[in-house]
């Protein structure tokens, strides 16, 4: 065995655990954010932001993959949905806990009873909407959950219920961030008085040129990665279970399932109601409250379903960690790295082209003049990248359809189900199966 | 008073009761004898199907099916292509719902119950192309089949105190497993994804899985479809373990003739629909009728 | 002799197919309503929760009426061209085209880009002269000093561009043919590279393959015509006559004569050709098509060029009703599409035509009772109907019945 084999075993080692894979990608991504702040020429405050940024999307995705996951992956319901069930959980925490003092107003509820309703609210929609369309067969419950979604959608967008909902402007008075309240003594204003806990963070960042509002967006994303964990280690539970093994089952094959004794329809409808409400929470999240914070009809367009099936589709469907890895590897890699990525090759190689149009691009290239079409190309980053995913969609589900990770042994079961673990001695059975080689106590 | 061996499935019954054996009764002759018979049986015969029909549109595939099957028994279900065998297997296990007639088991009317519901009661059945689950483990296959697993429940499952109660279930369950896998000598591809086993081994596992369930009954389609003749013999010697040691009953439908006849003691044949003939191996085989069903004649 | 007792009858049936009666109950309810309407009457106005739903009856005029039927019935049509390729592709190759949507954009976009060419040059003949005299040196160079980029990547104005039917029926001619070959080639490209090396796979990950080409066709268009969203066909003296108090165009009549000749032509495709017969067949009974196995490159290759070529043709004539064009323009479409192919039965073709001229028809005429506030409602109404239909008779209102 070669150094480079005994360097290759103690790698995979070392990586085999979940918790250091997900690690490792999470501090990948910050290294590479951060030569990508340095490349640009940020100041460290502002290389944090960047950081921050990339992390708070990777883990609001990772979230909104994860709940997909427990639908599609492990269950096998086919659920393009999900920007409904997202928007359904933000707009209701919006108008449960919003001031009843803005426009439009909302009840003025404490933020914990808020987040609660909105996932009740999103589980209590998918329950409602989706209970007969269970019994459908995948693609037409794809059709019907990309219906009730643009029907939510269209619901909130509609000018009929704009008093309650806000309309195509969406609803404005939002909540207010809970990091605020816990920082600051007058949580609308960001430069009023800090609080006794605001006030050594605050301090501590100002020494560093950190402004206030990173501080607290900082803090929120840090709010978030809990948020995560606690998610992830839900699921892994869930999944990990008789249940997740019934889930499995109905996925690959309903008919055996029912022959066994499952009531296939009562685990559908349970996994179903599970994944809109965790989808309800990510839309709380991502939407509701934060540095995104923007509830408003067009962010939760069908585009947003699609993007997070991209993501599970990276990260391997089946898989919590998976999804984890897929939903922060979209988020950082395929949507925020492109345009960071074409301004430094910009910067580098001094492309000052902008074309108006792709013709006006190509045209020198007859004269051996590249630098138009890279000009365009560069300014065009945001709907390359558009075209690189659906590319990138393609050849995954002909090459490479278990995901990033590969087809792995996760065994669902609340033990391990991966060495022998027999006894030598036959436990209390009155009709034991056992012949030949047992001792009977 | 029958000569039966005590076994889980007798357990509720009462001491007194007077079952009528079957084979006293001629089959073929009056129903209503069969029938007042049937009805003077409690808990003991474990399936009776009476005057079962369905129709499919316009075409009548069961035509009024009546048989019983006998507590710990090995019957065979044979007939020609189109008897309407694999119809009446359907709608006794639920997956289709009979247009007339009823099935009975262990007295208790399951007609038209769901496929679930009448797994549950503990009749069980298996598929004739092997419905494995090719991305889960040998072991994984068997753990899905037991009923009444708490960790079924997602609050069980993940609330900390309650889960540790799950993990117990479980690691009971794991062991049943491995000793069945042991009972039909496959317990060597446990870590295997089922997908990777060869036919003959997904056969095995079919009726291994089907066994966790603890059934009382056991409906096989066609077990022995495409199977070599050392894979038969170890099936069919699995199978009368089991009638021995579990008392378990079995109700096959198979298109070999000669493997029912062999093994069998007690045989139903259909054609067009309708029970031809039903009785031990040697009256059907001396059964003019149904030879001739057989040969393709109408009858 | 029996008497028959309608009543009765009535109540009986109503009793032993309650859906069926829930939707007539439903269906008269609005006919009532849209009488009312007609006639002038209006009876109180009904407030639920503070939301103002209107009065029963109201005002409304027998020209609105027909104004929302002929609207119905022009962007029906376009549906229903529509609708057949996807409901082919359906059936025939098994799964759902997620991309459907775009391809109509592409042939949109290609064919106006011809058109605008033609037209914006001074038409077909200056572009003949000029190319015979680069070539041969006889005659002028006709062409009118124009800038030929902005025409071709339509962002001329459209009064400059002069694409009207009227003004220029050769342009918008060639602009039809061009939408039709580029959308049947680009088919049949994406066919070679995406779903000839996923043949036999299963339906779910043919249908997520489609959603990477609907990504990747929609955003080239972007890339390439902007992002914008513009106006193309110019009214300029363009004629114009008025039936039942509906102002009718030349463009939408043009749209209704190629609409209804491509589905003429579709019907004697079916009826009197082998291929056809072969089709009917298999969308009649859709085990057959199973049975029969995955079908032959050649099936698949005709399937591509049937239904592309209509859903370029779609595409194209879409402009013509609508006069604004945009790159998500075909994807805002794809539900309603879905909507009318689950409605006439995936695999039938005049189950297709049926559904989109049925979903046409609502998606418009259903503005009769969703007035004011609630007009964003009627593609919501339209998805309605078709999870309705889907859960309740999911071979659709016309599947199952014969055609061959």
């Amino acid at each position: 065995m070669s150094a480079v084999d005994d360097a290759r075993g103690v790698l995979e080692r070392v990586f085999a655990p979940d918790a250091v894979k997900v690690f490792a990608m999470f501090a990948g991504i910050w290294l590479l954010f951060y030569w990508f702040g340095d490349q640009l020429g940020y100041t460290n405050p502002f290389i944090l932001s960047l950081v921050r940024r990339v992390t708070f999307l990777s883990a609001v995705y990772a979230l909104a993959v994860l709940a997909l996951n427990i639908q599609w992956g492990y269950a096998g319901l086919f659920n393009i949905g999900v920007a409904g069930f997202m928007a359904v959980g933000a707009y209701s925490v919006a108008m449960l806990s919003g001031s009843p003092s803005g426009t439009p107003p909302g009840l003025g509820l404490p933020l914990p009873l808020g987040i609660l309703g909105g996932v009740l609210a999103a589980t209590a929609i998918g329950l409602v909407a989706a209970l007969p369309a269970l019994r459908l067969k995948a693609d037409y419950l794809a059709i019907v959950t990309v219906a009730i979604s643009e029907i939510i959608r269209i619901t909130f967008n509609s000018p009929a219920f704009a008093d309650v909902t806000g309309g195509a402007s969406g609803f404005d008075n939002l909540p207010v961030d809970p990091v605020r309240t816990l920082l600051l003594t007058e949580p609308g204003s960001i430069i009023s008085e800090p609080t006794a806990l605001g006030q050594p963070i605050f301090a501590f960042a100002a020494e560093h040129g950190i402004q206030r509002l990173t501080v607290v967006n900082t803090i929120y994303t840090l709010g978030t990665l809990v948020v995560l964990l606690g998610v992830y280690l839900l699921l892994e539970r869930t999944g990990k279970s008789p249940f997740g093994r019934v889930l499995k089952a109905i996925r690959e094959d309903e008919t055996a399932a029912r022959s066994l004794g499952k009531d296939t329809q009562n685990f559908k409808v349970r996994a179903f109601a599970l994944g809109c409400g965790l989808m309800g929470l990510a839309g709380i999240i991502w939407y509701a409250m934060g540095p995104r914070a923007s509830v408003v009809p067009v962010n939760f367009r069908p585009e947003l379903t699609f993007y997070i099936f991209i993501a599970l589709i990276i990260g391997g469907s089946g898989s919590n960690t998976g999804s984890i890895l897929g939903g922060a590897l979209f988020a950082s890699l395929l949507f925020e790295a492109p345009p960071r990525v074409a301004t430094i090759i910009g910067n580098r190689y001094e492309i000052a082209a902008d074309p108006a149009n792709l013709v006006q691009a190509l045209a020198p290239i007859v004269d051996g003049e590249l630098m138009p079409l890279a000009g365009f190309l560069l300014n065009n980053i945001d709907t390359l990248r558009f075209i690189g995913m659906g590319v990138l969609l393609i050849l995954l589900v002909q090459r490479r359809p278990e995901g990033l990770l590969g087809a792995r042994k996760e065994t669902a079961a609340a033990v391990s189900l991966a060495e022998d673990t027999r006894t030598g001695t036959a436990p209390e059975r009155t009709t034991a199966a056992a012949d030949g080689g047992e001792t009977d106590e | 008073m029958s000569d039966r061996s005590d076994g889980p499935a007798d357990a509720d019954l009462p001491d007194d009761v007077d079952a009528p054996d079957p084979e006293t009764l001629e089959p073929g002759a009056d129903d209503s004898a069969v029938e007042e018979a049937a009805k003077r049986v409690p808990r003991g015969v474990p399936l009776r199907v009476e005057g079962l029909r369905k129709e499919f549109g316009g075409i009548t595939a069961v035509d009024g099916a009546t048989f019983s099957v006998e507590q710990g028994s090995l019957t065979g279900l044979i007939g020609p292509n189109g008897a309407g065998k694999s119809t009446t297997f359907n709608c006794i296990t639920g997956v289709h719902e009979p247009t007339d007639g009823t099935v009975h088991f262990r007295g208790e009317d399951i007609t038209g119950d769901r496929p679930h519901a009448i797994a549950n009661r503990g009749l069980v059945r298996t598929f004739q192309i092997a419905r494995e689950l090719d991305e889960m483990t040998v072991l994984e296959n068997m753990m899905l089949a037991p009923g009444g697993q708490r960790g079924e429940s997602i609050t069980r499952s993940v609330l900390p105190g309650l889960r540790s109660d799950v993990v117990g279930q479980e690691t009971e369950l794991r062991e049943d497993a491995w000793e069945t896998l042991e009972f039909f000598e496959i317990d060597h591809l446990a870590e295997e994804y089922a997908g990777n086993l060869s036919g003959g081994q997904r056969k095995l596992l079919e009726l291994a899985r089907a066994l966790m369930t603890e059934p009382d009954m056991m409906l096989l389609d066609e077990p022995f479809a495409g199977v070599n003749p050392t894979l038969e013999e170890k099936l069919l010697d699995r199978i009368h373990a089991l009638r021995e040691q579990e008392d378990l009953t079995f109700l096959l439908v198979e298109h070999d003739m000669d493997l029912i006849m062999e093994n069998c003691e007690h045989v139903i044949v259909m054609h067009q629909g309708r029970v031809l003939d039903e009785g031990t191996p040697e009256k059907i085989k001396a059964n003019e009728e149904v030879i001739e069903a057989y040969l393709g004649g109408e009858v | 002799m029996e008497r028959t007792n309608l009543p009765e009858d009535g109540v009986r049936y109503a009793r032993a197919n309650p859906g069926a009666a829930v939707v007539a109950a439903f269906a008269a309810l609005l006919l009532l309503d849209l009488l009312a309407k007609l006639v002038g009457v209006s009876l109180g106005p009904l407030t639920v929760a503070g939301i103002d739903f209107g009065p029963f009856g109201g005002e409304m005029a027998l020209t609105r009426v027909a104004g929302y039927i002929w609207d119905g019935v022009v962007i029906g049509l376009v549906i229903g061209l529509a609708s057949i390729g996807l409901s082919l592709t359906y059936s025939i190759l098994n799964f759902a085209n997620f991309a459907h949507g775009d391809y109509i954009t592409a042939g949109a976009f290609s064919g106006w880009a011809a058109t605008y060419v033609v037209a914006g040059l001074g038409g077909l003949l200056p572009i003949l002269e000029t190319a015979v005299n680069s070539l041969t040196g006889i005659g002028q160079r006709s062409i009118t000093d124009t800038d030929l980029v902005s025409l071709v990547l339509l962002q001329t104005p459209p009064a400059t561009a002069g694409a009207n039917v009227w003004l220029s029926p050769v342009a918008v001619v060639l602009g039809l043919v061009v939408a039709v070959g580029l959308t049947i080639a680009m088919a049949l490209a994406l066919d070679r590279v995406v779903y000839k090396p996923m043949r036999g796979a299963d339906g779910i990950s043919l249908l997520i393959a489609s959603i990477g080409v609907a990504f990747g066709v929609r955003y080239l268009v972007a890339l390439v015509f902007g992002n914008s969203r513009r106006i193309v066909t110019s009214t300029e003296k363009l004629p114009e006559f008025t039936l039942l108090g509906t102002r009718i165009n030349a463009h939408e009549v043009t749209l209704v004569v190629v609409a209804v000749a491509l589905m003429v032509g579709m019907h004697v495709l079916l009826q009197r050709t082998k291929l056809g017969k072969a089709m009917r067949a298999m969308a009649d009974n859709r085990d057959l098509a199973r049975v029969t196995g995955i079908p032959t490159e050649r099936v698949i290759r005709t399937t591509w060029i049937l239904g592309a070529g209509l859903t370029g043709a779609a595409g194209f004539l879409l402009v013509l009703s609508q006069s604004g064009l945009g790159f998500t323009t075909g994807w805002r479409l794809l539900l309603l599409i879905f909507a009318a192919v689950i409605m006439g039965g995936i695999g039938s073709i005049y189950g297709a035509i049926a559904g989109g001229l049925v979903i046409g028809l609502a998606s418009r005429v259903s503005l009769v009772w969703l007035q004011g506030d609630f007009s964003s409602f009627t593609d919501p109404a339209a998805f309605a109907l078709m999870i309705l239909i889907l859960l309740f008779r999911p071979s659709g209102i016309f599947g199952g019945v014969k055609t061959a």
